[in-house]
């Protein structure tokens, strides 16, 4: 009132002002720039996922093939009796077949020779006899792995120019595999070993079949326990639970839980599983009930958010139509929360998948050579395994690592990818 | 005060459904109802009228123990349907809210077909026995909420494809199906056209002979035309309460007839 005639001298703001065509350039500025900021965050965020994924690749791609040599073996009756073919001496037969192989090489060359070939030649030697013992007497061809250093040759890793002494290939080691490779009897196919092996103290014939069992072992337990568990427990907090200073305690310490460092976790499996309840050591077992401990609380709270962002409304609905709390819960609400909780537990459980900490408290980084057939046998886990390759000093085991984290990469994309599929799958609208 | 002397007249002539007693609502500290004190008659409509945020839907809620789900909800007082008071601690909500149907202010169907919506009160209190019954059941209910012909064609669909009119109107149908003895609307013809509003009214009128009716709404008009008793509410209290034509024509109290007159609210 008392600016009215101040007012009337000074033209009113309007949308066409300068002052107000200033401050409308002021808030576009302002906009652009937190747009600008944005963009550039993800882009940096793209660029640490390239770089990654560019020495991953670029160090794994080679552990994906593994150079073999194909040779003629001649297996002898005197080498391998007929009677017992699993106790022959085919160490000595792979020995023949090199003296074969390289007829004019001087005696004291020939152990060398022999390291070409992987150790396990003898064993895919003696299971092919074992299976077919008509073969003794005949001379058969069979392709085995190529020892590490000689796949690393292949691989191009080894520099034949450098001092002969500083390399662990002689110049005669060089040229017998270069002879083979002339020969045609080097080839370089997929190293299905990988996915097929147990672990192994020879690089070439290391492989992960071990790791994964046990971590799918381990996961499988860790889902079984926690998802019930986690699901029953939240559905009692957000929806029976009444809401008093023991409910708002127990809240605190499931957050609180789920900020717990994970190699606690492992600390207090290794304390009640192990030293307590006197379980197996190394078992994915184990291994699954203290990766539940961690995904527990996870699972909890993702599945108290998505019963919490159920509109109230749905359940007034059922309510007033006189439903029971169960029926609304289970009915209505857990229905539409559904998309939330898978999420929340596949989300859990990928981070279980890729949890080292607790498992090397309970001993999942000990040097299994075979696969668990039961999830009570011990064995290693992916993350484990990935842990010991990399602390191996081999050539060929650094390469596997970056490749056994690749497929431990690959895990979590098909587990994400799931839980992409199961939201859109459950999602409804309201 | 003032409506003591109207409430006894109309008793006198029919029997009382529900009767509440110096009832108060509590939202935490804040007081919504003020000591509230009304028989709601058996076959009657009984109109809620009054200015928005004077605790209609919070008065209304407390008849079918809806505010239970609310943690800041303290209600004090005795209401009783047929006599029994409902906060008894016998009472199982569950059971009172099957006799005593609600349709919500926000319309709020399930996010199911149009057809598993107003069969899921009929299925959980076992009223069919088999299909054919139920399809009975819930054509009956559509045809009643003035829907039947929009969706006979798509049962099938999802209730939430609806309009916010046609999902009124599902609510509606959905309520109407369990054939409670008491039904509560709070405003169900906020977002229906004038044709839907009359077909609503409609059946509004026809459930009387049945059941007991309690509406609220902010249509002077509509109060006027389904109702027979109104009371009057005006700051969380029950201003006044009569026969809908003595309160339209002869309000006695300076602030209903401020508010009829267009004056408060
Ligand atoms: N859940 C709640 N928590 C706290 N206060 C509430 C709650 N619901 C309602 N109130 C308060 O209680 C009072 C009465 O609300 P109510 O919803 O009963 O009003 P109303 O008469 O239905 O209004 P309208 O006509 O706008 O629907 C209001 O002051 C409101 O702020
Ligand atoms: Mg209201």
């Amino acid at each position: 009132m008392t600016d009215l005639p101040n007012q009337r001298s000074k033209p009113a703001p309007t949308w066409s002002s300068d002052e107000f065509k200033g401050r409308l350039a002021r808030r576009h500025r302002k906009e652009a720039g937190l747009k600008f900021l944005g963009l550039a965050a993800i882009m940096l965020a793209f660029l640490m996922l390239g770089i990654l994924l560019w020495t991953l690749i670029s160090g794994g791609a080679q552990a994906f093939r593994q150079t073999h040599v194909t040779l003629d073996v001649p297996v002898s009756a005197e080498m391998v009796d007929a009677a017992d073919p699993a106790g022959g001496n085919y160490r000595g037969v792979i020995a023949e077949a090199m003296q074969a192989t390289f007829p004019e090489a001087p005696q004291e060359r020939m152990r060398a020779l022999s390291g070409i070939v992987s150790n396990a030649a003898q064993f895919v030697l003696r299971d092919r006899i074992v299976e077919d013992p008509s073969l003794i007497g005949q001379t058969i061809q069979i392709r085995v792995p190529v020892s590490d250093v000689y796949d690393q040759l292949k691989k191009g890793n080894v520099d034949e120019l450098s001092d002969e002494s500083t390399r662990r290939l002689s110049d005669a080691d060089i040229a017998a595999f270069r002879q083979l490779e002339a020969e045609g009897r080097i080839t370089l196919p997929f190293n299905w070993a990988l996915f097929t092996q147990a672990d192994s103290r020879f690089p070439e014939l290391a492989g992960l079949k071990g790791a994964i069992i046990g971590s799918a072992y381990a996961l499988l337990v860790c889902f079984l326990i926690s998802f019930p568990l986690g699901i029953g427990a939240a559905i009692y907090l957000e929806e029976f639970a009444p809401k008093t200073r023991f409910s708002d305690i127990i809240e605190v310490n499931i957050n609180n839980l789920a900020a717990v460092p994970s190699v606690v976790f492992g600390l207090l499996g290794l304390a009640v599983f192990l030293n307590w309840f006197g379980m197996q050591r190394s078992a994915p077992f184990v291994g699954g009930l203290v990766l539940a401990l961690m995904t527990l609380p996870t699972i909890i709270i993702a599945t108290r958010a998505a019963l919490k962002a159920v509109p109230p409304s749905i359940r007034e609905a059922a309510l007033g139509v006189g439903a029971s709390k169960q029926q609304v819960v289970f009915g209505h609400v857990l229905p539409l929360a559904m998309p939330g909780i898978l999420t929340g537990t596949i989300i859990g459980l990928a981070q279980a998948l890729g949890e080292t900490a607790p498992l090397l408290l309970i001993g999942m980084n000990a040097f299994v050579t075979s696969a668990p057939s039961t999830p009570f046998d011990a064995s290693t886990a992916l993350p484990t395994q990935i842990f010991i390759w990399a602390d191996s000093p081999e050539r060929g085991f650094v390469a596997r690592t970056s490749a056994a984290i690749l497929v431990l990469l690959g895990f979590l994309v098909l587990m994400n990818a799931l839980a992409i599929y199961l939201r859109s799958k459950f999602e409804r609208r309201w | 005060m003032y409506d003591t002397t109207r409430t006894e007249t109309a008793v006198s002539q029919q029997d009382i459904k529900i009767s509440a007693s110096n009832v108060q609502v509590f939202y935490g500290d804040k007081q919504a109802i003020k000591d509230v004190n009304v028989g709601i008659l058996d076959k009657t409509v009984t109109a809620f009228i009054g200015p928005s945020g004077c605790g209609k839907s919070t008065f209304l809620r407390c008849i079918n123990r809806m505010n239970d789900t609310i943690d800041s909800a303290r209600i004090q007082g005795e209401i009783r349907l047929d006599g029994q008071d409902i906060y008894d601690r016998r009472v199982d909500p569950v059971q009172l809210r099957a006799r005593v149907g609600m349709v919500f202010q926000k319309p709020n169907p399930f996010p199911k077909s149009i057809y598993d919506n107003v069969a899921y009160g009929p299925r959980i209190h076992g009223l069919a026995r088999n299909k054919a019954d139920l399809d009975g059941i819930v054509e009956a209910a559509l045809r009643g909420a003035a829907l039947w012909n929009e969706v006979k064609d798509r049962l099938a669909e999802p209730g939430t494809g609806l309009s916010g009119g046609q999902q009124q109107r599902l609510c509606i149908a959905r309520a109407v199906a369990t054939s409670p003895e008491v039904l509560l609307m709070d405003e169900p013809c906020s977002a229906l056209d004038p044709i839907a509003t009359s077909q609503v009214e409609e059946l509004i009128d026809q459930l009387r002979e049945r059941y007991s009716v309690v509406i609220v709404t902010h249509s002077m008009q509509q109060a006027a035309r389904v109702s027979q008793k109104t009371a009057f509410f005006h700051l969380g209290n029950l201003v006044e309460y009569g026969d809908t034509d003595d309160i339209f024509t002869r309000p006695q109290d300076s602030r209903t007839e401020a508010y009829i007159s267009g004056r408060i609210g």
